[in-house]
């Protein structure tokens, strides 16, 4: 199955997702055949249950696709799109067809079924059919929210020229809604987003080891390739380092998608590949020198997003001082059989799903 | 990227994390008299007697087949055990490197008579082994080596000398890297392994005193030793690939992110329940590196139970392994106000004099930072 979704999405975005094609989206154009190409490959509700419309496919099979969107700097709300129609399959909801995004910041509340209140930051706000939220109240509701009901859409881009747009909705009643299930924390699209950004820098982080070690091998200085130098291969080494560990957490946090959504695994995902993005970026250019650093080459496409993913849903601070304060307060005895899976951090909680968020 | 691919996730299986139940439950009672600065030793603390111990409860031997005294449950097994012991700063040193390397390098080179005599002992925790490779003058570049084996009547006479070698004055064994050939062109040829019994005539073994005052390793010198015949391991010539065959072994495993772990757990009881939002941060991040160092480890040892040496990811481990252990002791320096202290009496002052000082090692011994590097470089094909 992995195989099979590594092999398809490669093929799908080596031919779509070129350097070119990613600036012109930088132009806030969005792509509509692209979008189209990707949800005939069949991606967007593969998370989803097959009896809600997805294929039922577990999150550790589907590592390559999210990876993969990171790789090539698909400049679409794919891996939102897989992460709310898997929330939906979650809380018993059909999939969705169409662009969808998600918002786990900002404050959502429910009065006479009717949602009011800011989502801030959404992914290709302005561009998605729907957005998938949960709201805060006594009993959470998973919502599923018409783009085109917001009554407000602040415009806004991160450092990569992605949208990531403030929505207001005034008094909205969602196209379907559920209540969030017993069992999943209310952090859950947090947790699930910043899984994905992590998988997602796992796979730019990829391609700047790439780009790095073909241009040290080509480019001459002294007399010889800078991939002779010594500082040279131990910087590339250094690179593939965070290259692997980004890419080893990553796939760890996905499989807790698959099973209780243990907070352990993702907050180590957003933290080391959040670390690895800063330390990776900086080696892409310090490789790259100055051609690096001109539009033209494309190794910014992947290091900016890299600045911008390390920070969505969390950076690697926000989630070390909740990791930290969570271990703190469960004490030095519990960290072993914690990080071992024998005991579960938050466990001892009373809150719902334990842990921290 | 296939150097990255070596990294596939790696899940233990049921069976092995089975053992883990067990090996708690002695370690919490065995270790209770324990202070936390003699833990703090981690794998270089030295208890014959608990290494006996643990052999009668079979957690010795795990990867190796029955038929010589082991328990023949794979490398998960073994993991499982290691993790435990490590965590818990477990004095294991008197059994690791037979255990650890020089098992499975019999296993895979050694003669059937060779397994047959020294593997149960392995096993059994009566015989330890260390491991002869660096020189005065061969440190990093090991295919310097100038310690030379010359075929006589009988055997073998070696002459030469070994530095840093960990255990050496308290070993029955050590498994040696000698030259056996003229030097070629290619300079990984000509060189043999041998297993040595350290109670022959013309060996002397010097302790040297480390920086914390310590003796775990030694200068070793062989004066016309007479080996017999059967002390060579495999072929001869093969020592290179026999040492570079051990590499995955020696570098992927928990002693590679786990040796300032009774410090990271002092720590953290020593801040207390409340941390402030800085001390919070440094914590967290240690523990998510761990815990990502973990799962990189786990990924490896799929590789060995499947039969691979996946010598990259393994130099991987051992270089992120490296930089943990080593911040550990400098984000505690710098995470509360205490003087590192000399001995003590087992509070965390000491338990951070200890690993302040430590540290360094943990960047030199089973290969360099600088050695692991290039060995990565070559690995991805910059190199």
């Amino acid at each position: 199955m992995r195989e099979l979704f590594e092999s398809s999405i490669e093929t799908l975005l080596a031919d779509l997702v070129t350097p070119a094609f990613v600036r012109e989206c930088e132009a806030t154009v969005w792509p509509a055949s692209a979008w189209v190409a990707i949800e005939e490959g069949g991606f967007c509700a593969a998370a989803a249950p097959e009896t809600l419309g997805g294929s039922g496919a577990s999150w550790l099979d589907l590592y390559p696709i999210v990876h993969g969107t990171g790789k090539h700097a698909l400049p679409l709300p794919l891996p939102e799109t897989m992460l709310a129609n898997w929330l939906l399959g979650r809380a018993g909801i059909p999939s969705i067809l169409g662009p969808a995004s998600i918002s786990s910041v900002g404050a959502l509340t429910q009065r006479d079924g009717k949602v009011t209140g800011h989502v801030i930051q959404v992914p290709w706000g302005r561009h998605v059919n729907h957005v998938v939220a949960i709201t805060r109240d006594a009993a959470p509701q998973v919502v599923v929210l018409d783009r085109a009901s917001a009554s407000s859409v602040n415009a806004a881009l991160n450092a990569a020229r992605e949208p990531r747009d403030d929505l207001h909705f005034l008094d909205v009643a969602p196209i379907v809604q559920a209540p969030l299930p017993p069992h999943l924390p209310e952090d859950v699209l947090r947790r699930g987003a910043a899984t994905m950004r992590s998988a997602q820098i796992a796979g730019a982080l990829e391609r700047i080891l790439d780009l790095s070690m073909g241009y040290a091998a080509e480019r001459k200085q002294f007399g010889r390739p800078i991939a002779a130098f010594q500082a040279i291969q131990h910087q590339l080494a250094l690179l593939a380092e965070h290259v692997s560990a980004a890419t080893v957490a990553a796939e760890e946090a996905l499989a807790s998608l698959d099973r209780d959504l243990d907070v352990l695994p993702v907050a180590a995902a957003k933290i080391c590949a959040g670390e690895a993005a800063s330390a990776g970026a900086a080696i892409g250019h310090a490789v790259l020198g100055a051609i690096g650093f001109t539009y033209e080459h494309s190794l910014h496409l992947y290091t900016r997003r890299l600045w911008s993913w390390r920070s969505e849903f969390g950076s690697q601070t926000a989630w070390a001082q909740d990791l930290g304060r969570a271990i703190c307060e469960s004490g030095d005895r519990r960290l072993w059989p914690i990080l071992t899976g024998t005991e579960r951090l938050g466990a001892a909680d009373t809150s719902r799903g334990g842990g921290i968020d | 990227m296939m150097s990255i691919r070596q990294f596939r996730r790696g899940e233990i299986p049921p069976a092995a994390e089975q053992l883990r139940a067990d090996v708690r439950a002695f370690l919490s009672s065995a270790l209770r008299d324990m202070p936390a600065v003699e833990r703090a030793e981690s794998w270089m603390g030295f208890d014959p007697a608990f290494s006996t111990e643990l052999a009668k409860r079979g957690w010795l031997g795990m990867a190796v087949p029955r038929r010589y005294g082991g328990r023949e449950l794979g490398p998960f097994a073994r993991y499982v055990v290691s993790e435990e012991l490590l965590a818990a700063g477990a004095p294991v040193s008197a059994h690791w490197f037979g255990d650890r390397q020089t098992a499975p390098m019999l296993l895979r080179f050694g003669s059937e008579s060779q397994r047959q005599r020294y593997l149960p002992s392995i096993c059994r925790a009566t015989k330890f082994f260390c491991l002869g490779m660096s020189e005065p003058n061969s440190g990093s570049d090991l295919a310097s080596i100038g310690t030379r084996a010359m075929r006589v009547t009988g055997g073998w006479s070696l002459t030469g000398r070994k530095i840093w070698t960990t255990n050496a004055h308290r070993s029955h064994y050590m498994v040696a890297l000698a030259r056996t050939g003229d030097r070629t062109d290619d300079r990984h040829d000509g060189m043999s392994q041998f297993i040595i019994d350290l109670a022959l005539p013309g060996i002397t073994i010097r302790p040297i005193r480390d920086l914390t005052g310590n003796a775990h390793f030694n200068e070793v010198f062989f004066d016309e030793v007479h080996l017999p015949e059967d002390a060579l391991i495999g072929q001869e010539g093969s020592g290179w690939e026999q040492v570079t065959a051990e590499l995955a072994f020696e570098r992927s495993g928990p002693e590679r992110f786990l040796s300032s772990m009774v410090l990271l757990l002092s720590l953290i009881r020593t801040i207390g329940s409340s941390p402030d939002a800085y001390q919070a941060r440094e914590i967290g991040r240690l523990v998510a590196r761990l815990c990502t160092l973990r799962n990189m480890s786990l990924a490896v040892t799929a590789q060995l139970e499947a039969g691979e040496s996946p010598t990259w990811a393994a130099s991987v481990v051992k270089d992120l392994g490296a930089s943990l252990e080593q911040d550990i002791p400098e984000i505690a320096h710098n995470l509360l106000e205490v003087m590192p202290s000399t001995g003590g009496d087992g509070l965390h002052a000491a338990v951070l004099g200890k690993l302040i000082q430590l540290a360094p090692s943990f960047s030199i011994r089973g290969g360099t930072r600088e050695i692991l590097r290039g060995i990565i470089a070559r690995g991805l094909g910059v190199r």
